[in-house]
């Protein structure tokens, strides 16, 4: 309770030091100040249209990540267990891996077009190594006495090994990648977003209230930014800790 | 009944060094005896036991269990680790059914053979509890039902109780003869204990030094319960301390 009181006061004096300093410098092209921010915030709200943003980015990010898990967890999981296909995976991954996201943009519309899944492939690209790399560890720290432990008692098949000990063993650190692979991919929606692939979406509006100057706007559209990447993770957080690693001790995500 | 031929194991190390970690073992062990392995830090006994349980593979030799040579893990010989083995994502029921889930036994009958052997090591009441909620005594106890559910001939213990204090120690020794008086196994037991090897073992296999051989066998007929202090008692663990004293000189010269 003290804690939330003592958070409450730090947001407000940081909101009364932001209006303040607005007013002083009184130029809403610099710094618009956070009555503005909220006038325009209520606009965007009651035409519905940040809703539209929001859903429109989201879609997105539900793209890019969904396959940036469907790609990543199971070449961890391959990597991660049997030696050959890591060896023969290894130097490919470790050459496109540095290779930032960004610069998939301009493959990303030539394979796909300016549709959403050239957004969603930039999102992808900056998603999946983590995942990737976070499920890689996971698999390759199971703890031998448990994969020994599981043989003893008739856990043979390398499939019986993977599913029944190292996928549960290594939960905590994929849970960690899709984390991590989460906020990459939060920040290149905006970048994704910058090649018109839509009249709508959140970074795309950024650009676009930027070149009419209106501060406010893009002020109130980088603060949802950050309040949805907070609200995703906090979420998934609260969910892994709740169902996924119940059986955990203390916090590991 | 389990017997060791001629067994020979050498590792190499990255270096390209060889250890000798067994050399020319031989020993019969009758069945529902109970046998104890002591030496020195390092004699290869953790070594044979891993061979017993088919995870590791002898460099020449035969190991037979009644009469079958082995060839990998199997549901014949049961292990307890020396490190906590538990699956820390299953509660302490769903340890115990782990094997039986591998065998396909249907839900309800494998709870049910489960709730019977946890009622066999004392913890019932902790059916449904997680690993990390147990004091390691526990542990040991719910890992030693999870090697009995299977039903095996053989019950291999790796120093099971070498990370518990010494009151819960002496408690352990008289739950694992309880246990054995009745489920009638054969038990080959690991300690560094001369206490504990005459508190249990019917034959005690003295290890020398790398490499490791059998120095000698001693059989103890002394009648159960024992008393750790009683005349007879001593005398073994005097000679005991004093065969196992010179091969821990010969392992620090």
């Amino acid at each position: 309770m003290r804690r939330r009181k003592l958070e409450l006061m730090s947001i407000a004096s940081a909101i009364i030091i932001w209006e303040i300093t607005a007013r002083i410098i009184n130029k809403k092209i610099i710094l618009p100040s956070f009555t503005e921010v909220g006038a325009a915030f209520l606009e965007l709200v009651s035409e519905g249209e940040l809703y539209r943003d929001t859903i429109t980015s989201l879609n997105y990010f539900a793209i890019g990540m969904g396959l940036a898990i469907a790609v990543g967890i199971p070449l961890g999981i391959m990597m991660g267990w049997f030696k050959t296909f890591d060896k023969a995976v290894d130097p490919i991954i470790e050459i496109i891996r540095p290779i930032p996201p960004l610069a998939w943009i301009t493959f990303a519309i030539m394979w796909f077009g300016l549709t959403k899944y050239a957004a969603g492939f930039v999102i992808f690209v900056g998603a999946v190594f983590p995942i990737l790399v976070n499920t890689y560890t996971g698999f390759r720290n199971t703890p031998r006495v448990l994969v020994e432990s599981g043989k003893v008692l008739g856990c043979i098949k390398n499939r019986d090994l993977i599913f029944r000990i190292a996928l549960p063993a290594a939960l905590p650190a994929i849970a960690t990648g899709v984390r991590v692979g989460m906020g990459v991919g939060w920040m290149c929606v905006v970048a994704a977003e910058l090649f018109a692939v839509s009249t709508y979406g959140l970074g795309w509006k950024i650009w676009h209230w930027n070149s009419l100057h209106h501060m406010d706007m893009v002020l109130t559209y980088m603060l949802v930014l950050g309040l949805i990447a907070l609200v995703i993770d906090r979420l998934f957080r609260y969910i892994v800790q709740e169902w996924w690693l119940k059986w955990q001790t203390g916090v590991v995500v | 009944m389990l017997s060791i031929k001629n067994l020979n194991k050498t590792y190499h190390t990255e270096e390209g060094d060889e250890v000798v970690a067994l050399s020319d073992i031989n020993l019969d062990v009758a069945d529902k005896e109970l046998v104890c392995f002591i030496g020195p830090s390092g004699c290869g006994k953790t070594t044979l036991l891993r061979i017993t349980a088919g995870l590791e593979k002898p460099d020449s030799g035969t190991l037979t269990v009644n009469n079958e040579p082995i060839k990998g893990p199997g549901p014949d010989r049961g292990m307890v680790f020396q490190e906590y083995s538990l699956f820390p994502w299953r509660t302490v029921l769903k340890n115990i059914t782990f094997s039986l889930e591998l065998k396909k036994i249907p839900k309800s009958e494998r709870e049910k053979i489960a709730r019977d052997f946890l009622e066999v090591v004392g913890l019932s009441k902790f059916a449904d509890s997680y690993p990390h909620e147990l004091s390691g005594g526990m542990k040991q106890r719910v890992a030693i039902a999870r090697a009995l559910v299977n039903d095996p001939d053989v019950l291999l213990m790796d120093e099971p109780f070498g990370a518990v204090d010494a009151q819960t120690r002496n408690r352990l020794q008289h739950e694992l003869l309880n246990i054995w008086e009745k489920k009638k196994k054969t038990v080959l037991f690991i300690t560094h204990s001369v206490d504990e090897a005459v508190f249990l073992a019917d034959k005690v296999v003295v290890f020398t030094a790398r490499p490791g051989r059998i120095k000698e066998v001693i059989n103890i007929d002394l009648p159960r319960p024992r008393e750790r202090t009683s005349f007879e008692a001593n005398a073994v663990r005097e000679h005991l301390l004093a065969s196992l004293g010179a091969e821990i000189q010969a392992a620090i010269d």
